[in-house]
């Protein structure tokens, strides 16, 4: 970001707070960009001549005589098929020491999409993980996150989602990701040689935290031009967003916001729909998918970050650790996609969506079962056969290591109905029983 | 509020979209101004005066907006466009047609216009030259889309007119004049098919709004038998995130004996408003045989779309529909969700920084609420005819918590509760209405009850309470197998229990994905809740808790292949019969 001719410079900061400056400036347009002491800053008030910015970067050892120039827009990116490949910080500056991007500029954060333009998403997402494939199916132009605790394996299962789901690009949105995890999505995209198709904006630990709310508008303002201007399939990668939305409350405090529910801003739910809302079918083809990862604190989803979400995102996903197999799983109880219905018995064979509810009813019995058991009470031959039935039920289907087609999902599935249960108890429309019931 | 000189003033101040402006003129309290932004009019609405500070909220992103821009008032506030060609269109939350809108991506300052000027009307005259009328008042008759649209003498105009002359039957543009007015001192008046109403004042051209005594049939089974609501009711649908608020909001809207419907998409899901887009035009009308888009309208404000549009939203939703209902026309009105509206407020009233009430919502929020909600109601109009407005909002409360405000205040306003149950919904159990906690109102109004006994039978309310009676005891006989243990208990727990399990999984369960179990008639709705308590009447010999769990999963599996059959159809009588012969096996001699 170069100075250029004709920019007003001030010297004089009247006020300065942890992340904000204030300064007396004419002319002066909302949501414009500044360079503060050499720092990225964003006008966020302006009362007369009273400009207010925030310094992304935070204010240390900013003095009140330090150079402020405005550079007349908003913050922007340069788009072009030159991103590919590429990594980024969270102002969209190299940091994979190659050259700088040519091509258009384009400002961050643009309008939304007229809800008549947009297509109804329709294109199955296939993952080879039957937690998602078979109970939660994805769409594309679908925004779904993981809800997960922060020890739980999300990142590594977002990496293999991206890869196996057919992406024209996959863009990757770190904010305060740590340094090893940053290397880990490297090597992995690296090893699987899908670099070239892979653009990340990164903002890591080390980077000041509310540099991280220019993460995902830079990487969906990328995600825009390949959907759009190239037709392309495009999946977004966010992770994490409850470290975006923790910047945001820094931002509201430090502007003296009356906060809302857990120390949010009350315009949190906004805030949050605008990124995701980004997530589109266009009836040309081109898409962007957001799948998102929301770290929870001891699991509690009625904190502000996952409640707000959870009413944005269609769907959310849950992974747990089973113990009676040792391995996590896609919890069939909490997760969801909305879209599923969109695809499953249509894109794929058509008794899956029973098959998919008489199973996860079977497996709620074997819950019960188990708390039965627990308490110390006799179980009926019935509860014994559910018990049998969700061990196989985790370890052949839920378990994130599970990689096979949703055709094979189902035959198992049928198998295991078939090998611990009547047809009454499994209850699923005769014609799909006549069909796939082997015949005894 | 028309002035010759309009008032003018200059952008002071910026916060996101609170925008300052000092004024040179007398401004009014929700009045509309429009911000000349380079080359853009951004629209913005009032609602704050401080001497020459007018607080205005903007209908748009004000980025890029620079102190010193001009602002002019229109002397008026939020208005709707309301006249032929509502019906079947997309609009945003400030009415603007999103169709005729250029480009994928939303502009700023695109104001489209909701009606289509060109299209030609058959316009059939209903009021004679010397007629006195007044606003509301019937002059004539065009055909939008198969339903008698009237038109009306305005609203906005007081006192009584004669009508002096109106135009013969033929067609007409909108803008047309169709008739001359005479007021009482005796100017005449234009009149033509459009006129324009301040979307937050209720529209009151009607004689008399009487209790609703009508159930509205919705084909929902957990609504309509266990907690109706009213034609010309109200009712709220709460409920945590992945409960199915639209998509039962989805199956009410497309089932619902209602003539038209408005749907107000306020700050949810885009996706949801493109499945409606998709979905309705294909959708076949089973009251008129045509397409259900066809007397449809939605207002979409999607969570992405400016935040006080979201506000204005739902306002030009109810009136639209009052609109409507001053034809004659029975209307239903769905808004999802009314917490983004609340929210809305909520960030409107944080820039303003007034005090806070609870959750750092605004202190009227109650206030607000009630007041919109007690704008649907059933009417007797000024010419003795009826019409309607049904409304159900969703509300969606902060993690699940009933005892939040927006719920709060929302059950003080509406009289029906739907509340959703994450539990029922986990365990896949669609529609998750948790029928023990719901509750309507109006199955305790004497005139609600005197229809049923008129129209359904005279037994159904007792049955009713029967059904409700069954699913409590069900629950209790639940809690104490699951404290002492499946063999610590009677049989007859287990009996109680698997009764009520009974009726969730026929009555209350419904899968709004199947053609035929979608939607149930009143009329099947009776059939099937007799024969299910027909069963629950029965005396069976069980000599195990086992036995009960294996009999009731055996009849349960009829009963639902009987609601996946059409009624009385050859395969739904097959069903019958082989379920009549399982429990007769097992009946006590």
């Amino acid at each position: 970001m170069e100075k250029q001719a004709f920019q007003k410079v001030y010297a004089k900061i009247t006020n300065i707070t942890k992340a904000t400056v204030q300064l007396k400036a004419q002319g002066v347009g909302y949501d414009e960009i500044a360079m503060v002491h050499g720092r990225l800053g964003q006008v966020v008030k302006i009362i007369g001549e009273n400009v207010t910015l925030q310094v992304f970067s935070g204010t240390e050892g900013i003095p009140t005589n330090a150079e402020v120039i405005f550079m007349g827009h908003p913050p922007r990116l340069k788009v072009s098929d030159q991103l590919a490949g590429r990594f980024f910080n969270a102002y969209g500056e190299p940091i994979d020491g190659g050259p700088e991007v040519e091509g258009e500029i384009r400002d961050i954060g643009s309008p939304s999409v007229n809800p008549v333009r947009r297509a109804q998403p329709s294109q199955l997402i296939a993952t080879g993980i039957a937690g998602i494939d078979l109970n939660n199916s994805l769409v594309t132009g679908q925004k779904i996150p993981f809800f997960a605790d922060p020890d739980q394996p999300y990142n590594q299962v977002m990496a293999n989602v991206a890869l196996r789901a057919e992406a024209d690009k996959i863009i990757l949105g770190g904010m305060g990701l740590s340094n090893d995890d940053y290397l880990f999505f490297k090597n992995v995209f690296d090893n699987a040689g899908a670099l070239d198709r892979i653009i990340s904006f990164v903002n890591t630990t080390e980077n000041p935290p509310v540099e991280r709310l220019l993460v995902p508008d830079m990487a969906l303002t990328a995600a825009e031009y390949f959907a759009v201007d190239k037709n392309e399939k495009v999946l977004v990668l966010l992770t994490d967003m409850t470290l975006f939305a923790d910047a945001l409350s820094i931002v509201s405090n430090r502007m003296d916001q009356i906060p809302s529910k857990d120390s949010m801003p009350g315009s949190l739910y906004s805030d949050l729909a605008r990124i995701y809302e980004k997530a589109v079918q266009f009836p040309s083809g081109g898409s962007i998918t957001i799948i998102a990862v929301t770290t929870l604190s001891g699991g509690d989803i009625t904190h502000a970050i996952p409640d707000n979400t959870g009413y944005i995102t269609e769907g959310q996903l849950f992974l747990r650790r089973d113990t009676d197999i040792g391995k996590v799983i896609v919890d069939p109880f909490r997760s969801l996609s909305r879209l599923k219905q969109l695809v499953i018995g249509t894109q794929t064979r058509p008794d899956h969506p029973q098959v998919m509810n008489a199973a996860i009813r079977l497996y709620a019995d074997a819950a019960n079962a188990k708390t039965k058991m627990e308490n110390g009470f006799d179980l009926t031959d019935y509860d014994e056969r559910t018990m049998v039935f969700a061990k196989e039920y985790s370890d052949k289907l839920l378990a994130i290591d599970v990689n096979v087609d949703t055709e094979v999902m189902l035959d198992i599935s049928w198998k295991l109905f078939q090998d611990n249960f009547t047809k009454a108890e499994v209850g699923i429309k005769q014609e799909f029983m006549d069909k796939h019931w082997k015949k005894e | 509020m028309e002035q010759k000189n309009k008032t003018t003033g200059k952008v002071a101040g910026i916060i996101a979209n609170l925008v300052i402006i000092e004024v040179d003129g007398p401004v009014a309290q929700n009045e509309i101004c429009f911000i000349k932004h380079q080359e853009t009019d951004l629209m913005a609405e009032v609602i704050k005066i401080l001497g020459d500070s007018a607080y205005v909220q903007v209908f748009e992103s004000t980025r890029g907006l620079k102190i010193g821009t001009e602002a002019h008032f229109e002397g008026h506030m939020l208005e709707v466009t309301l006249g032929p060609g509502i019906l079947s269109r997309n609009y945003d939350g400030l009415q603007n047609n999103l169709d005729t809108m250029e480009g994928v991506f939303l502009k700023r300052g695109d104001y489209t216009d909701p009606l289509n000027r060109e299209t030609l009307w058959d316009f059939k005259p209903l009021a004679k030259e010397g007629d006195t009328l007044i606003a509301g008042g019937w002059l004539g008759e065009v055909n939008e889309n198969e339903m008698p649209h009237k038109i009306m003498v305005p609203f906005k105009f007081e006192g009584s007119y004669t009508l002096k002359s109106i135009v013969k039957e033929g067609q007409y543009k909108v803008d047309d004049q169709i008739a001359v007015l005479v007021d009482s001192k005796g100017n005449d008046v234009s009149v033509t098919m459009v006129q324009k109403w301040p979307v937050k004042m209720a529209v009151r051209a009607y004689a008399e709004k009487p209790r609703p005594f009508k159930p509205l049939e919705t084909g929902v089974r957990v609504i309509d038998t266990l907690n109706p609501i009213a034609e010309g009711g109200t009712g709220f649908i709460p409920g945590p995130f992945g409960t199915g608020k639209t998509v039962l909001q989805h199956a009410i809207s497309k089932q619902a004996e209602a003539d038209i419907v408005v749907i107000a998409a306020c700050g949810e899901r885009a996706n949801e408003v493109v499945e409606i887009f998709t979905e309705f035009p294909e959708l076949d009308d089973p009251r008129t045989g045509r397409k259900l888009m066809e007397r449809t309208t939605i207002i979409a404000n999607t969570s992405n779309m400016p935040v006080a549009a979201r506000e204005a939203s739902v306002y030009t939703a109810m009136a639209i529909g009052e609109y409507y209902r001053a034809m004659g026309l029975r209307v239903l009105l769905m808004a999802d969700s009314t917490s983004r509206w609340a929210q809305a407020l909520r960030e409107m009233s944080n820039r303003l920084e007034e005090l806070p009430g609870q959750d750092a919502f605004p202190m009227d929020l109650s206030a607000i609420i009630s007041n919109f909600y007690s704008r649907a109601g059933y009417v007797y109009l000024n010419n003795g005819e009826t019409g309607s407005i049904t409304f159900i909002g969703t509300v969606s409360p902060a993690g699940g918590n009933l005892k939040e405000p927006v719920t709060e205040s929302t059950r003080k306003a509406a009289r029906c509760f739907y509340g959703l149950s994450q539990a029922r919904a986990d365990s896949k159990r669609y529609p998750a209405i948790d029928s023990i906690d719901s509750y309507s109102k109006y199955l305790e109004y004497p005139e609600v009850q005197k229809y049923y006994s008129e129209n359904v039978s005279d037994t159904w309310l007792e049955k009713v309470i029967i059904a409700k009676d069954i699913l409590l005891r069900g629950k209790e006989a639940h809690e104490q197998i699951n404290i002492l243990g499946d063999d610590g208990v009677l049989i007859s727990f287990h009996e109680r229990f698997w009764n009520s399990e009974l009726i969730d999984f026929v009555i209350l369960q419904q899968d709004a994905f199947d053609s035929i179990d979608s939607s149930t008639s009143i009329e099947r709705q009776e059939y099937m809740l007799a024969k299910v308590l027909d069963v629950t009447e029965k005396e069976f010999d069980f000599k195990h808790f086992e036995d009960v769990q294996t009999f009731f999963k055996n009849i349960i599996n009829l009963f639902k292949q009987m609601n996946y059959s059409d009624f009385k159809s050859d395969k739904f009588k097959k069903y019958e019969v082989e379920l009549e012969e399982l429990y007769s096996k097992h009946l006590k001699n």
